[in-house]
């Protein structure tokens, strides 16, 4: 297929369709709404269900009704939205049903604005719904790896029977960029032995629940999802890597922080700065392993984020202290220009920290003075 | 005893499993589901019925009727059956749901299923009262009406007044069949069933939201007999809960049962 | 004539909850203290005779737990043709 500009909220929802979606039901949202407005015209014209919901309550229900059915089904929203899906992505956790949600990011908490941010990573990877369940993050850089990751996350939560969120902030999700979309998939619908579509007079009835009365079955289930867990670690992790052979310095950022990072990092190569950048795709799983591997190699990590620090937690998880680790964030739906980090670069570059400071607290005092 | 199978009046419908129901002694729940079973038999719909089951005293409904089910959120029932019915249009889909997960919580789900004109049926159990967490008010419950959460009796003043959720949907575009019926006596029983029939028939015709609000018992939390339950029905909640057709569009006042 | 009946009551559904006995019109059930289903409720039964088979027992029972049955009073004879 050849290039075309696409919208990232628009590209998404068309690389949906292609993957094969059968059900979409969204409510208004910015910087979201492109995509709601865009299936609202596509779903009906495939003869595919569609609804603009009450609220993102009954989005999410809905998407749990469909999901349960065995049908490629999702929603979107942003963060405020997301907040409220929470109840249903706990239940189609707990339900072991597929279902895809993107988030497209904006500036929290509470009403916040509609800047585009990456407030919502702790929210997405560490938990938001209530109980124990591990759930598939992606986050995106640009509309092509938006494209991209949206048709892998209906793979994903199939094979897993597991949610699978698409993370990006506003400025992916705004943003025009050349693209190229996949051909078509017709819609297959998979005969899963679980789906609850109705015997038919040819089967037993099945059952599609969360509860576990028994805390022996609700432990084994808890289990099984961790079980499968395992397996998403072991097979699942992608990240990206730009100049890290040589790199003294390692940025680790995702989405677009990720992307102004690679922008900081091609200027400071040019200024001689031995700088690379890993940038998560899979947000969780985590690239535990690449990370534990780099601080064999680094002297100092610098993270980020358009957050106060949300994934420089992990990050400093798998370092444990082996290497000095700092941060620069952009909280509240501020955008860094690369000259910004390029400036952390040089810092770090000129007078390396001792790694006795907390990272984030060191960010907090320069953040503190500077605006 | 031998018995000719051509002497049987009545048996248990073979839409039910062979699980006996956790509800307390005499509690009308029963009867409903029972009423459900009866009619998704005599349709020959069974197969190819998937049911949504709420949070309140009906959550485990799923063990009870031979179809496949899910589990919902509490209130959510009406918004994962759309989920459900929008994918498998042909399927028979229905929502069992009590006052509290309907008309508390769920009001939002329920209230836009309804204007979708969703075309599920919706089995909605009134008996003034959440019943599984220990009998508190919910927005059934009648003005004076004392309960666990209201235990001087409600005072409408601090507590609001009463919904009346049939009457409320009766006045939306998409609603094909609201009907308020009662479980009291085997008259109401049968007039019930009657209900229940025509709304499967208006969602098997595809003729838009079908919902029967079915007057029901809680002995257990009113504190009462079954028996005076039965009564309490009749001489305090019709007065306040008026059984009737709120709403039968046309289309469906044709369908002969 | 009134018809004549009979009804099974299930051990495994029947919680005692005497809808049924309030319900019978022909006042001809009671509870069988005399026995206790193995969830501990004495279960409804029929104490005389004079059950006609109407089936409002079955009608009002929220537990599905009765059968019904009528004797057959008009004997279908064959017919040749």
């Amino acid at each position: 297929m050849p290039k075309e500009l696409w919208k990232g909220n628009e590209a998404i929802a068309e690389a949906a369709v292609r993957a094969g979606l059968e059900a979409y039901f969204g409510y208004p949202i910015t910087p979201q709404t492109e995509v709601l407005e865009y299936l609202s015209r596509r779903m009906p014209e495939l003869g595919r269900a569609f609804v603009q919901a009450e609220s993102e309550l009954g989005a999410v229900n809905m998407v749990y009704g469909a999901a349960c059915t065995g049908v490629r089904v999702m929603s979107s929203s942003s963060s405020p939205g997301v907040s409220l899906m929470m109840e249903g992505l706990s239940y189609i956790a707990g339900t072991e049903v597929p279902a895809v949600l993107v988030n497209v990011m904006r500036g929290g908490p509470g009403l916040g604005n509609i800047a585009p941010a990456q407030s919502d990573y702790n929210q997405a990877v560490h938990g938001g719904g209530h109980g124990d369940y591990p759930r598939i993050v992606l986050a995106p850089a640009s509309v092509q790896e938006a494209i991209d990751l949206t048709v892998l996350s209906f793979d994903l939560a199939e094979k897993y029977r597991m949610i699978t969120m698409l993370i990006l902030d506003g400025a992916i999700g705004q943003m025009m960029e050349p693209a190229e979309m996949p051909e078509m998939k017709p819609v297959h619908r998979q005969d899963f032995d679980w789906a609850t579509n109705a015997t038919m007079g040819k089967r037993e009835r099945r059952l599609l629940t969360s509860i576990y009365l028994n805390p022996l079955d609700e432990e084994q289930t808890n289990l099984r999802l961790l079980n499968r867990w395992k397996e998403v670690q072991a097979n699942e992790v992608r990240y990206k890597e730009y100049f890290i052979d040589d790199a003294e310095i390692v940025i680790v950022g995702f989405g677009t922080a990720g992307r102004v990072a690679l922008s900081a990092v091609r200027t400071a190569r040019e200024q001689g700065i031995k700088v690379g950048l890993l940038r998560p795709i899979t947000v969780s799983p985590f690239p535990t392993e690449r990370l534990s591997q780099l601080t064999g190699q680094a002297r100092a990590f610098l993270v980020t984020e358009m957050n106060m620090g949300q994934m420089l937690d992990d990050v400093q998880l798998t370092v444990r202290g082996r290497v000095p680790v700092e941060f620069y964030g952009r909280p509240g739906g501020v955008v860094p220009f690369p000259d910004e980090i390029l400036n952390e670069i040089k810092r770090i570059n000129s007078a390396p920290t001792a790694g006795h400071t907390d990272a984030r607290d060191a960010w907090l005092t320069r953040m503190t003075a500077q605006v | 005893m031998t018995t000719p199978a051509n002497n049987l009046v009545y048996e248990r419908p073979e839409a039910f499993t062979e699980t006996p129901t956790h509800y307390c002694p005499g509690c009308t729940h029963g009867v409903a589901h029972r009423l459900v079973a009866e009619v998704l038999e005599e349709m020959n719909i069974t197969d190819k019925t998937i049911g949504v089951a709420p949070v309140g005293c009906a959550v485990f409904a799923y063990n009870y009727f031979d179809v496949d089910f899910v589990e919902a959120p509490h209130g959510r029932a009406p918004a994962m059956a759309t989920g459900v019915k929008r994918v498998l249009p042909d399927r028979v889909v229905f929502t069992y749901q009590g006052d509290g997960d309907l008309a508390s919580i769920g009001m939002g789900e329920i209230v836009h299923a309804a204007a979708r004109g969703e075309n599920l049926t919706v089995i909605f159990i009134n008996n003034a009262n959440f019943g599984m967490t220990g009998g508190q008010m919910a927005p059934t419950t009648l003005p004076g009406m004392k309960t666990s959460s209201s235990q001087n009796g409600r005072d409408v003043e601090t507590q609001g007044y009463p919904i009346k959720v049939s009457e409320m949907l009766s006045t939306l575009e998409g609603v094909g069949y609201c009907v308020r019926r009662s479980l009291h006596d085997p008259k109401n029983i049968r007039l019930a069933k009657k209900a229940i029939r025509t709304a499967f028939e208006t969602q098997v015709r595809g003729l838009g939201f079908s919902m029967v609000e079915l007057l029901s018992t809680c002995p257990t939390n009113w504190g009462m007999t079954p028996v005076n339950s039965l009564k309490f029905v009749e001489e305090h909640m019709i007065p306040a809960y008026p059984l009737g057709d709120y709403k039968i569009s046309d289309a469906i006042k044709q369908i002969k049962i | 004539m009134a018809a004549k009946g009979w009804i099974e009551v299930s051990d495994t559904y029947c919680k005692g909850c005497e809808l049924c006995i309030s319900a019978c019109p022909q006042d001809v059930m009671e509870l069988n203290m005399s026995r206790l289903t193995p969830k501990g409720y004495h279960p409804a039964h029929t104490f005389k005779d004079g059950c006609t088979g109407c089936a409002i027992c079955a009608v009002v029972c929220p537990d599905a737990a009765i059968t019904v049955y009528r004797e057959i009073t008009k004997v279908n004879t064959p017919v040749t043709a």
